[in-house]
């Protein structure tokens, strides 16, 4: 990943014999953040929906839940416990949006990259660039819930703010698998194949439950689940739990990040470069 | 990797190019672009010509480094665009035949936000981008989102936004068409005046017209062949006569006079509602006509143009 650059004679901007350059995808996230400076609300309106499961699920069934087990300060109990967990889920579903939805409209019908091809822009840029801007997406909607639930009483440590760059790892990881799909998807009515994978996922990948109340087959599989592997990481860490474990949960997602990325890329190229 | 051809300072070389398309997975590829050759010096502006299909605007997205070839060479600015695409893109200009107007930007934001593309300082593509729009005339429009402009000046905006990096080339796929005459001529005004400024024109058009005042040097394509290459006026010198004569006769009688006065013309062709008498002298010609008896309705003569060699090389049906 290298930002070299070569040519810039008679005063051209340099445009570089390089695939991936991070300066360039910036100017992707650069269009961007012009589109949305009229509308910023939009950017934290996804911290609604957590906010909403947190309010329901956490407050309400936590009433009748009482302790839980991990969790030390009985009175947060267990709204403390799901809370990072729904925060994962708002990263998640911050970067997936932009890389699922609006990426679809862009690649489709807008066709915002034919121009950018024109440029010195490549199709790695754009890859890079939509993955980046959608890991901000997430990481904003997740430290805008880290604010309301730190207002609720619910952050217990200090801690808490490390959950800031695993949102960001967390965003990664499904930004640039949701832009692989996207590039496969025919039209919206595909979409219905990913809310199909990503509603079970959300109520299985232990979101409201610890992972031992599933027989021990069932645990394993859980445990392969990207979202369960998100959770892990926000919610040991969220409790004060930092430890070696969580390596695997950081590999997981670092890893499925980048080969979402390498798959995404070679797609982007098939579709935009007939 | 730079080809060594100082003499000439040929931008742009094209040897057995080659575009193929597969429609889908499992289906032959179809060849759009069938080994073309073609060289382009600097300061030049070199037109393609060819019907509907022929492989113009896959050429054009070849040479723009937005379309790999198939196979043959392509040399663009000396370099080679399967490896060096991004650098010759930031030193051409790319109008494609479709606007790619960014539709959630203002006018002028689709110029900013594309000079950034090309790595221009913010100050210097704000400079760029006011210039620009007063030479596309869309300075009273630069705070309107592109959906509300019409498509002539979105044309317009196409053009100006590709001329934001200051480009040595500049590839113009169509460029007037939907334009209407005003802005047609407007627009020739501007490219002539790019052309004198010393930037290579690369156009393609379906106007014979727009080919004869642009071009220095044009290629006929059709079938994803090069049928000639030449001047516009070397063109009609050698695929046309110099004048033609054009006679209308009553509805069903065209193909019978053209039997008669086959004799009178170097070449003949039957329309539905008219004759052309293809021949060196249009006046002489409808002299021995009129002194045969043959009566048309309707006579004119004119000088060839384009059109008819274009039409000649590459026939009046329909290709597909
Ligand atoms: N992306 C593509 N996939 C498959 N076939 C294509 C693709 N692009 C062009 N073709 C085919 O290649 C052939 C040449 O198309 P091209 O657009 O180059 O023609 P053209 O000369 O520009 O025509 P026009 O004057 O109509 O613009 C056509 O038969 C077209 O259907
Ligand atoms: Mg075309």
């Amino acid at each position: 990943m290298s930002t070299k650059t070569s040519g810039g004679e008679r005063g051209h901007p340099p445009g570089g014999r390089t695939r991936l350059s991070v300066r360039r995808s910036a100017r992707l996230v650069e269009r961007h953040l012009m589109i949305h400076r009229h509308t910023p609300g939009v950017l934290v309106a996804e911290i609604f929906e957590p906010l909403l499961y947190l309010l329901s699920i956490g407050v309400g069934i936590g009433r009748l839940v009482g302790d839980v087990p991990g969790v030390a300060d009985s009175a947060a109990g267990y709204s403390a416990f799901v809370a990072p967990a729904l925060l994962a889920t708002a990263a998640m579903n911050g970067a997936m949006n932009e890389t699922t939805f609006n990426l679809l409209r862009k690649l489709r019908v807008d066709r915002v990259y034919d121009s950018m091809l024109t440029t010195p822009m490549t199709v790695w840029d754009i890859a890079l660039g939509e993955v980046c801007w959608a890991v901000l997406r997430g990481t904003l909607a997740a430290t805008g819930f880290l604010a309301v639930i730190a207002v609720l009483g619910l952050v217990q440590s200090p801690w808490a703010l490390l959950v800031v760059p695993c949102a960001a790892l967390v965003g990664f990881a499904f930004a640039a698998v949701g832009l692989a799909v996207t590039t496969f998807l025919r039209g919206w009515q595909d979409f219905q194949y990913i809310q199909l994978a990503m509603l079970p996922m959300f109520l299985f990948a232990t979101t409201f439950y610890p992972l031992d109340v599933y027989p021990r087959p069932a645990q394993a599989a859980v445990a392969c689940l990207p979202l369960y592997q998100s959770i892990q990481l926000t919610r040991e860490i969220a409790l004060g739990r930092v430890g070696p474990p969580l390596l695997v949960a950081v590999v997981y997602l670092v890893l499925m990040g980048l080969a979402g990325l390498v798959v995404a890329r070679g797609r982007l190229a098939r579709v935009l470069l007939s | 990797m730079a080809l060594q051809t100082p003499a000439d300072d040929v931008l742009l070389h094209a040897d057995g190019l080659v575009k193929r398309y597969r429609r889908t997975r499992r289906s032959e590829p179809f060849t759009a672009v069938d080994g073309i050759g073609f060289a382009v010096r600097r300061g030049e502006a070199f037109g393609f010509l060819g019907p509907n299909g022929a492989g113009k605007s896959s050429t054009m997205r070849m040479i723009a480094c937005v379309s790999p070839a198939s196979a043959g060479t392509l040399r663009v600015l000396g370099h080679d665009p399967a490896a060096d695409g991004a650098l010759i893109r930031s030193r051409i200009g790319v109008v494609p035949q479709d606007d790619t107007l960014d539709a959630e930007l203002t006018v002028r934001e689709n110029i900013l936000v594309y000079g950034r593309y090309f790595g221009l300082p913010r100050r210097a593509v704000r400079g760029k981008a006011a210039e620009l729009l007063e030479f596309a005339q869309l300075t009273e429009r630069a705070d309107s989102p592109v959906e509300n402009l019409s498509g002539g000046m979105r044309r317009r905006l196409t053009i100006a936004r590709s001329l934001v990096n200051d480009p040595e080339i500049l590839l113009l796929d169509e460029p007037t068409t939907g334009l209407d005459p005003q802005a047609r001529h407007a627009l020739w005004d501007k490219l002539f005046r790019l052309k004198r400024s010393g930037i290579t024109l690369i156009l393609t058009t379906h106007y014979m017209d727009e080919a004869e005042q642009l071009c220095d040097r044009l290629v006929v394509m059709d079938h994803g062949r090069i049928v000639a290459t030449d001047t516009p006026a070397g063109l009609i010198g050698r695929h046309s006569t110099p004048e033609v004569l054009e006679l209308r006769f009553h509805p069903g009688a065209q193909s019978v006079m053209a039997e008669k006065l086959a004799d009178l013309a170097v070449r003949t062709e039957v329309l539905p509602e008219r004759l052309l008498l293809y021949t060196a002298d249009g006046r002489t010609t409808l002299t021995r006509v009129l002194a045969r008896n043959a009566d048309p309705l309707t006579s004119l003569v004119r000088r060839a143009t384009l059109e008819d060699v274009f039409l000649t090389l590459t026939g009046r049906t329909l290709v597909d």
